[in-house]
């Protein structure tokens, strides 16, 4: 799908706010809107809180300097892989940005930005793609599960801890990140499911980038739209550009909110697209041609909003360097962190696989320390 | 000659069902965060009634019917545990587990370990499992050959009243996750137990040898060991004395236990119902050559049950091992070389 084709694209948008959220008894709220909802470039922008924009706008373009950046280590041979959020921005940091402290982030593989931008260091985020450990951080710390990366198991776990936290009385938000394919797999189905009967305080985000590696939507679901699928589970379905991020911050905070005060479970279907490949392994010219591409450069989060807030005045040259000063300042850091040898024990690999250690694993534990020890006497008889 | 033991008072017969479900009610009664959950485990009380009553005592936030999907049942329970809660989940039959394996070996087993330590699951996953009650197809399978080839997870079964109540409670009470196999044809097995007193049992890792003997060891678990114990005492008449060890847990595996007998009576037999190639039994026999090569009179046998789907009903009794089949298995030790 192009710019052009997308509903609404270019012509009238919305210039209502979205209708409020209505109890599930009553069917037909649960209904998305036909088109992704706008603020950015319509009435509707009339009522931003320029504070908050301001500080959106400097996370996007952090969020587009960290992905360049974790781009760059990949070439450099410091990341093993890394799936590139250019173009989808809004929805990494909208997703952050709308979650109190208390609350937790259940993040897909390609949703390190996301976790950064909710305060988690860069490095950390990454330790996964750099193959020094799995999860570089305390989830509980920092209320951020493990990047998921089979799609879509990280769902019903958001379901659980949400419905947990409820049971023990704490107010406490959960939101899961999926993509489009991820739709399709049957943890997806399962835990919007469970979220809805047990009215859990989750908020999924679908971000539709167009692609599951090289397929399209039109190949992963028959469904109008995916915000559709919310309908047969009983939560409301909310479509929205995922491009726009005023839009984004509104929709995300109003299910939140609706999360927070007993209101149940929403699912949001964000649509944007991924401007790069699926990863630096992938080739993007097999499935889809530049042209499609260049439609969606021209919807580009960043500059949807700086347009905007210059417009109004709300942003100038000062400020828009601010923000490109502090997106250096970040991935020096970054570039220092990930330049910096990782501390490897190889001993590591036999623990936390069990609370204690199992005779067969100290056995093998052994094993390798022998080995170990013999490499390093050699090494030392050969200097 | 028959002795009859004297009973403490209190002591009455009690099956195992109700051992297992005693041990959940003592649980949840002691750790507010012990939650059971599974498909009709509320009302119902469970199809085999394990949870009878939890749902009554304790309400339906702590002993939850959900919605019939195991990846979501498994998964969910995952976020609960994230949480701090210690779920209890059933699984309502042996082959109804496999819709929650993505959930099971890509997040239970492995979320100790991808987190560093950060966040244990203390997830228990209370199977039913194994044949010879008559269920048609995907009702008896004996499941515990994928478990036990998992990284991360504890495989215990038990198969007396007292190590129902016992290793349940243990499992409950374990940092990690553990799949409790229960041999679903011992359910209403009984002994003099009593709720009110239950017996202390042996911890998770530790096998029992259930009988002495000197001629041979056999090796079983869960549904086997009884019949085992009925070979055992048949054996006897063709002069053969055997020992039986019930290794109570699979993960971890209690080597020592095993070794040791192996090596007082140098002839060992493996039983179990599950498939041979690639079975538990191919492994605790290859553990024996390593570990008693030189105390062997004869190669470590198996027997299993064949490598075949679990049959239909009327058919079981072929596949399952049976007293005659061990005890050919047993005469095979006399090796001539
Ligand atoms: C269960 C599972 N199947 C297959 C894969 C391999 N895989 C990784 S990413 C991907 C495509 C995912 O597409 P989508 O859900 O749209 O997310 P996106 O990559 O676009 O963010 C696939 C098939 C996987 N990670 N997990």
């Amino acid at each position: 799908m192009t710019v052009q084709e997308l509903p609404g694209a270019g012509a009238s948008h919305r210039s209502t706010p979205p209708p409020a959220w209505r109890p599930r008894t009553d069917a037909a709220p649960l209904l998305p809107d036909p088109e992704p909802y706008r603020v950015l470039g319509t009435p509707a922008a009339d009522r931003l809180d320029p504070e908050l924009m301001r500080r959106c706008y400097a996370e996007l373009v952090r969020g587009r300097r960290y992905n360049a950046q974790a781009t760059a280590l990949t070439r450099q041979g410091r990341l093993a892989v890394y799936p590139s959020t250019v173009g989808q921005e809004a929805c990494e940091i909208a997703a952050a940005m709308v979650l109190e402290e208390q609350d937790w982030l259940f993040p897909s593989y390609r949703d390190t930005l996301a976790a950064v931008a909710r305060g988690l260091d860069p490095v950390q985020a990454l330790t996964l793609l750099r193959g020094d450990w799995h999860t570089g951080y305390d989830p509980r710390e920092h209320r951020i599960a493990p990047l998921s990366t089979p799609l879509a198991t990280q769902l019903p776990h958001a379901v659980g801890l949400a419905h947990a936290a409820r049971l023990r009385g704490d107010d406490v938000v959960a939101l899961a990140m999926v993509g489009d394919g991820g739709t399709s797999e049957g943890d997806f189905h399962e835990a919007m499911n469970f979220a809805a009967v047990w009215q859990a305080p989750v908020v999924f985000l679908v971000q539709n980038n167009g692609f599951a590696i090289s397929v399209p939507l039109a190949k992963q679901t028959a469904a109008p739209t995916l915000a559709h699928k919310a309908v047969g589970y009983g939560m409301p379905g909310r479509l929205v550009d995922g491009n726009d991020i005023a839009a984004m911050h509104e929709v995300l905070s109003e299910a939140v909110r609706r999360a927070r005060s007993g209101g149940g479970p929403t699912m949001i279907e964000a649509v944007t697209y991924r401007i790069e490949a699926h990863t630096n392994a992938d080739d993007a010219t097999r499935y889809r041609g530049d042209a499609e591409v260049e439609a969606w450069k021209a919807h580009d989060p960043i500059d949807l909003l700086e347009r905007e807030l210059t417009a109004r005045g709300l942003l100038d040259e000062a400020g828009i360097k601010a923000a490109k000063d502090a997106a250096e300042a970040m991935a020096a850091a970054l570039r220092d962190g990930m330049n910096a040898e990782p501390v490897i024990d190889p001993m590591d690999l036999f623990e936390n696989v069990y609370a204690q250690q199992t005779g067969r694993l100290r056995e093998q534990a052994a094993m390798l320390r022998a080995e170990l020890d013999a490499a390093e006497q050699e090494e030392g008889d050969g200097s | 000659m028959t002795t009859v033991a004297v009973k403490p008072a209190t002591t009455k017969p009690a099956t195992m069902a109700q051992a297992l479900n005693r041990a959940m009610r003592d649980a949840m009664a002691e750790d507010p965060t012990v939650h059971v959950m599974g498909e009709d485990v509320g009302a119902l009380g469970g199809v085999f009634r394990i949870t009878d009553g939890l749902a009554k005592e304790f309400g339906e936030d702590r002993c939850t019917d959900t919605p019939l999907a195991e990846a979501g049942i498994l998964g969910a329970a995952v976020g609960m545990a994230m949480y701090g809660l210690r779920p209890v989940v059933e699984m309502q039959f042996d082959a109804f587990a496999y819709p929650a394996f993505e959930q099971l070996i890509s997040h239970v087993a492995k979320m100790r370990n991808r987190t560093r330590g950060a966040m244990p699951l203390p997830i228990t996953i209370r199977v039913p499992y194994g044949g010879g009650i008559g269920g048609v197809e995907h009702h008896c399978d004996s499941s515990e050959a994928y478990y036990v080839a998992t990284p991360g997870l504890t495989v215990v079964t038990p198969a007396t009243v007292e190590d129902a109540y016992g290793l349940l409670r243990a499992s409950i009470a374990s940092d990690d996750p553990v799949i409790f196999l229960e041999p679903k044809r011992l359910y209403w097995s009984k002994s003099d137990w009593s709720p009110e007193a239950p017996a202390a049992v042996p911890g998770i890792g530790e096998a029992l040898v259930r009988r002495t003997g000197t001629s041979a060891t056999l090796i079983t678990y869960g549904p086997s060991l009884p019949v085992c114990m009925e070979a055992a005492e048949a054996a006897r008449e063709e002069g053969w004395d055997l020992e039986v060890v019930d290794l109570r847990s699979l993960v971890p595996f209690d080597e020592e236990t095993v070794v040791a007998s192996v090596r007082r009576t140098g002839r060992a037999v493996v039983v179990h119902e599950s498939g041979g190639f690639g079975g538990p039994g191919a492994e605790i026999a290859a553990r024996i050559t390593e570990r008693c090569f030189h105390h062997l009179e004869a190669p470590v046998l198996r027997v299993t049950g064949f490598d075949i789907p679990y049959p239909p009903p009327m058919l079981e009794k072929y596949h399952l091992p049976g007293v005659d089949r061990i005890l050919d298995t047993v005469a095979r030790l006399q090796w001539e070389n």
